[in-house]
């Protein structure tokens, strides 16, 4: 979750939606993201909403992992409520966090079991669980996917330990090809990786030795990002201070182009900018459902969540969160009703981002002419254009911020 | 020179009866200005001759009283000239008048020093206890020696722990030729010494000599606009009487205009019946335009006109000029508007349009210097709300072609090209710099590096030392001052007059984004410094403009003659990593931002440059050559 909750208007205390958010609830995948407000300790360049033990004070605190899964739950029957009666099976969930790990695996089938329960769990359903490598063991992941949990993310970051010691990461540089194959041996199909690359004293040699270390694991998915150094985090003081030299924009299109071609050369082909996946059915459909205009839930603080045009997000601390629940009151923060104008935005920010990229006709008139400069500008594939779409080449994935702002011109 | 004393103005001045404006007997009158430097202590002085001559109650007092604007307020300076008009019983039991006209203090506004100047029979020389007299105030002094005005010298201050009245009493004592002891202590600041400098005032200042019975001539010494009143003007009756019941006569223009209203201001805007000679007041005449009634104009009767008009004073011309820009294209019209009302009020200031391909709409605008530039920019940004750009300031330049042709040069942009151009004339100025003896080399050194000749070099004490210095005017408009405020840790004063011309090697600097020249950019130099500006200029912009998706040269060229170069690599990346469910609003909201910057760039060529660009490149271009 990004650090600075955008502004927005108020949500109502029962969390009712508009009438145009709930128009055609069923007709779009429907998706549901427990968000886990837990981690063992807090990394130095990470500004999700996550808080340690400490953060969260003594004994007797309003929230821990123990008494967490209570409180999804009870979002859980909010969101039946507030969505009414309509047939929304539940196709995608996704465990994030924070350290999602960190709860007892127990709570993973309550929570399923919930959401079963009030909206049913459709057929085949993806059910996603991210973990740090060092916060799960082999039985942990029997334990998962007994508990129903589909496919696996092991936040990896590196395999080079200078480089996770800048990261602030804990882990041992072997453990999460252990995760992978203890994954694997416990049922799950679906193994993802996260990579970053750019870290501050990378260098391309580390990040081809990482690179190459997460395919040597066998991955049907992976996800690369470049470090975005978030203010207010440890890393960005340090930056601040001189400490460490921020991230080059050259370096990290660089490292960019490098993890392309190797996972392009594992088999692993780019569906996202910054996601590679094996395969149509190895790629994540709950974060596709983001991309697609889909509709979700966001349990937990700080969540977000988008239903029909309408998103909103939670409060941000989970004693205010756990104090909302309590009170039975909608935990949503603020809200914004998407305009036509803004849902065209975000509809060819997120479709040119993915590798079937934004149909032509999609575009208003000044897009269609840029769409055909883009393209001759090497930005965007001839052949996908000719076929009505614009699909961003390599190159025009690094830039497909300048590539959105020419589109919805 | 004086009135017979069965005048009935005498009559109405004996004790306990105040003199009223229109029936002042001439031998009861003083007219004179304070001459100080900024921060010398003159609006406090002027404060407590408000009080002590009760025009003023404590309960009323207010700093600075007779500084109107707010900025004069802020920056302790005056910037408009004022006439108060003060009672005050003579020693010698007779009621007096006398007239405080305030002068501004800064080099920039000499022209409306001279002319406060030319109001007056005598000046009160206020120098701080601390720190002795500076060069604009040597400067100013010069001008009321030349005018012929009684000089009274003053030490104010002399509450100070750091006063040395005795050291500065005997630096002034040696510039005006006095005994040590004729120089007055005082301190404005507890009122100490203040009645007895008003004492003297009547005692040495003499009194006006005009010919009472002739016709009206009245000097108009300042106009200025009150949006409730129209113009408000200024003047010193020399000859005969102005009232209220006649029309008055502008000689220069022979317009002639109702008289609405005659006064004094004491301290506020006080009617009259009249003004007689030797008296200072305003006249309100119904005139829309401060140019209609010009300072240094000459009031006389409508039905009863003087034969020839007063000594007038030569306009000022502006020798700096520099383009202004709403940062808002949008804002122009509201820009337009508020120059034209500030000219109401600034005879000084000259603009008229011009465009710029980076700035868009503005004003080429001329200004008497750089203190009268940043007040007029402060004033329109404040007084209209508006934000402005200003290009760097430039001097005018005389430039006569091969053909023969003269062309007159006040936009860089404007300046022909080198091969056309058979001579430069560009404009000089004799510098005056006052400071510790022990500055005497970094002075120099300073002055030397801007082309400078020295002139001649006084001990004004025997660690105080006046260096006198002809420059190019655009070396001092090029961050002399504060150069020189640096170089000296605060203690050396600087005035500055015109001083001809001189021919010189001078070349235009243009600054070329993907081979389209920047206008705004554009620089007069002296060949010398051409490629200092070039490597300056194109090193801050590569830091300034953002990257583009192709490399982007900047250059600086003298002609088709490349001097410098830099390359903005293009840009290959400027995609965020991740875009997950959270992230989707504040990267719409971003993307959002992004296109209305866009709708606000500058393009040359085929570049885009975001209008904080140039403001960065234009705000700190001073500061580069600062470093240097």
């Amino acid at each position: 979750m990004p650090c600075v909750p955008p502004g927005g208007e108020a949500v109502p205390g029962d969390g009712a939606l508009p009438p145009s958010a709930l128009a055609g609830l069923g007709e779009r995948a429907f998706g549901i993201y427990v968000h886990v407000p837990f981690c063992a300790t807090r990394c130095g360049y990470c500004d999700f909403n996550t808080y340690t033990a400490a953060e969260l004070g003594p004994r007797g605190a309003a929230v821990s992992p123990g008494s967490y899964p209570e409180l999804v739950i009870a979002e859980i029957g909010l969101a039946r409520k507030v969505l009414g009666t309509a047939d929304v099976p539940v196709r995608t969930v996704f465990f994030g966090g924070g350290t999602p790990t960190l709860l007892p695996p127990a709570a993973f089938g309550a929570i399923l079991a919930a959401i079963d329960g009030e909206f049913g769990l459709a057929p085949g359903a993806e059910v996603t669980a991210e973990a740090n490598p060092e916060s799960v063991d082999e039985a942990a992941l029997y334990q998962l996917r007994a508990a129903g949990v589909t496919r696996m993310s092991f936040g990896m970051q590196s395999a080079v330990p200078a480089v996770l010691a800048v990261l602030d990461r804990v882990h041992h540089p072997g453990r999460p090809a252990r995760c992978a194959r203890w994954a694997r041996a416990a049922g799950f199909s679906h193994v993802s990786l996260d990579l970053i690359y750019g870290t501050p004293g990378e260098s391309d040699a580390d990040w081809r030795r990482s690179l190459h270390a997460a395919v040597g694991t066998g991955p049907d998915h992976l996800s690369a990002y470049a470090l975005t150094v978030e203010p207010g985090t440890r890393l960005a003081a340090r930056i601040r201070r001189g400490e460490l030299p921020p991230p080059d924009d050259d370096v990290l299109a660089d490292r960019y182009l490098a993890a392309d071609e190797t996972l392009k050369a594992a088999g692993l082909r780019w569906y996202e900018i910054s996601n590679w996946a094996a395969g149509g059915r190895s790629a994540c459909a709950h974060n596709m459902g983001y991309w697609t205009g889909g509709d979700w839930w966001g349990i937990g603080p700080g969540a977000h969540s988008h239903v029909g045009g309408t998103r909103w997000w939670n409060v941000r601390h989970p004693a205010a969160y756990a104090a909302r629940i309590r009170a039975g009151l909608s935990p949503g923060h603020a809200r914004e009703v998407l305009t036509e104008l803004q849902r065209h935005t975000e509809r060819v920010m997120l479709m040119l981002r993915l590798a079937a990229g934004c149909p032509v006709a999609a575009l208003g008139p000044a897009g269609r002419r840029q769409a055909a400069a883009v393209v001759a500008e090497g930005l965007a594939s001839a052949q996908a254009y000719a076929a009505g779409r614009v699909v961003l080449t390599r190159r025009g994935r690094l830039l497909a911020d300048s590539v959105t702002c020419r589109l919805t011109e | 020179m004086c009135v017979s004393p069965a005048s009935p103005d005498i009559r109405a001045s004996e004790p306990g009866v105040r003199p009223a404006p229109g029936r002042t007997g001439q031998a009861l009158i003083r007219n004179f200005c304070i001459i100080a430097h900024i921060d010398h202590g003159k609006s406090t002085l002027a404060d407590r001759m408000l009080q002590l001559t009760g025009v003023v109650t404590g309960r009323q007092m207010r700093a600075q009283y007779l500084d109107r604007m707010d900025i004069e307020r802020e920056r302790g300076i005056t910037i408009k000239s004022q006439a108060v008009r003060l009672p005050w019983a003579g020693g010698d039991g007779r009621r007096y008048v006398l007239n405080l006209i305030d002068t501004p203090g800064h080099v920039d506004f000499s022209y409306e020093v001279s002319r406060s100047l030319a109001a007056c029979e005598g000046a009160v020389l206020l120098v701080d206890a601390a720190q002795g007299i500076e060069a604009q105030t040597l400067a100013n002094l010069y001008l009321a020696l030349g005018a012929d005005l009684k000089i009274i010298p003053v030490l104010n201050k002399i509450d100070l722990p750091a006063a040395q009245p005795d050291r500065y009493a005997a630096e002034l004592a040696g510039i005006i030729g006095i005994d040590p002891g004729e120089v007055l202590r005082v301190s404005a600041k507890t009122g100490e010494g203040v009645q007895d400098l008003l004492h003297e005032i009547v005692r040495l200042v003499p009194p006006p000599h005009g010919d009472p019975d002739a016709p009206a001539r009245a000097l108009i010494f300042d106009s200025v606009y009150d949006t409730y009143r129209g113009v408000v003007t200024y003047v010193r009756l020399v000859d005969g009487r102005i009232t209220r019941r006649e029309r008055s006569l502008m000689m220069s223009t022979g317009a002639t205009h109702e008289t609405l209203e005659v006064g004094v201001i004491s301290p506020e805007p006080t009617p009259a019946d009249g003004l007689a000679a030797g008296e200072v007041g305003y006249l309100i005449t119904g005139v829309k335009d401060v140019r209609q009634a010009r300072v240094g104009d000459t009031v006389t009767s409508a039905a009863r006109p003087a034969a020839e008009p007063l000594a007038g004073y030569s306009r000022p011309r502006p020798m700096v000029f520099s383009g202004l820009y709403p940062v808002d294209g949008d804002d122009y019209p509201e820009f337009r508007d508020a120059l034209d009302k500030l000219r109401l009020n600034d005879a000084a200031l000259t603009y008229e349009p011009e465009t710029s391909a980076a700035l868009g709409f503005g004003f080429r605008c001329g200004f008497l210097g750089l203190l009268h530039m940043e007040i007029v920019r402060e004033r329109l940004e404040r007084e209209s709300g508006l934000s402005l750009i200003s290009t760097s300031p430039n001097a005018v330049y005389r430039v006569i072609t091969e053909s023969g042709a003269e062309v007159t040069v006040t936009n860089p942009s404007d300046f022909p090209g080198s091969a056309t151009i058979a001579r430069v004339h560009e404009p000089m100025v004799r510098a005056t710099i006052i400071a510790p003896a022990d500055y005497i080399g970094t002075i120099m050194e300073l002055c030397q590096q801007r082309r400078g000749s020295l002139l001649g070099m006084d001990y004004l004490s025997a660690d105080r030392v006046e260096i006198r210095y002809t420059l190019p005017l655009a070396e001092i408009i090029f961050d002399f001052f504060d150069q020189l405020k640096s170089r000296t840790r605060g203690y050396a004063s600087l005035d500055y007059e015109p001083a001809g011309e001189q021919e010189a090697n001078l070349v235009k600097v243009d600054i070329l984004l993907q081979g389209q020249p920047v206008d705004a950019f554009s620089q007069i130099v002296h060949a010398d410094e051409a490629r200092d500006y070039g490597l300056a200029m194109t090193q801050r912009l590569k830091e300034l403009i953002p990257r583009q998706q192709f490399e982007v040269p900047i250059q600086a060229a003298v002609g088709s003659r490349i001097i410098a170069r830099e390359t903005i690599r293009a840009l290959r990346k400027d995609v965020l990593a991740k875009c997950y469910g959270g992230d989707i609003t504040r990267k719409r909201k971003l993307l959002e931002k992004q296109k209305e910057g866009k709708r606000r760039m500058k393009t040359i060529g085929r570049v885009d440059v975001p209008q904080e660009a140039f403001v960065a490149a234009l705000s700190t271009q001073a500061g580069d050559r600062r470093q240097r």
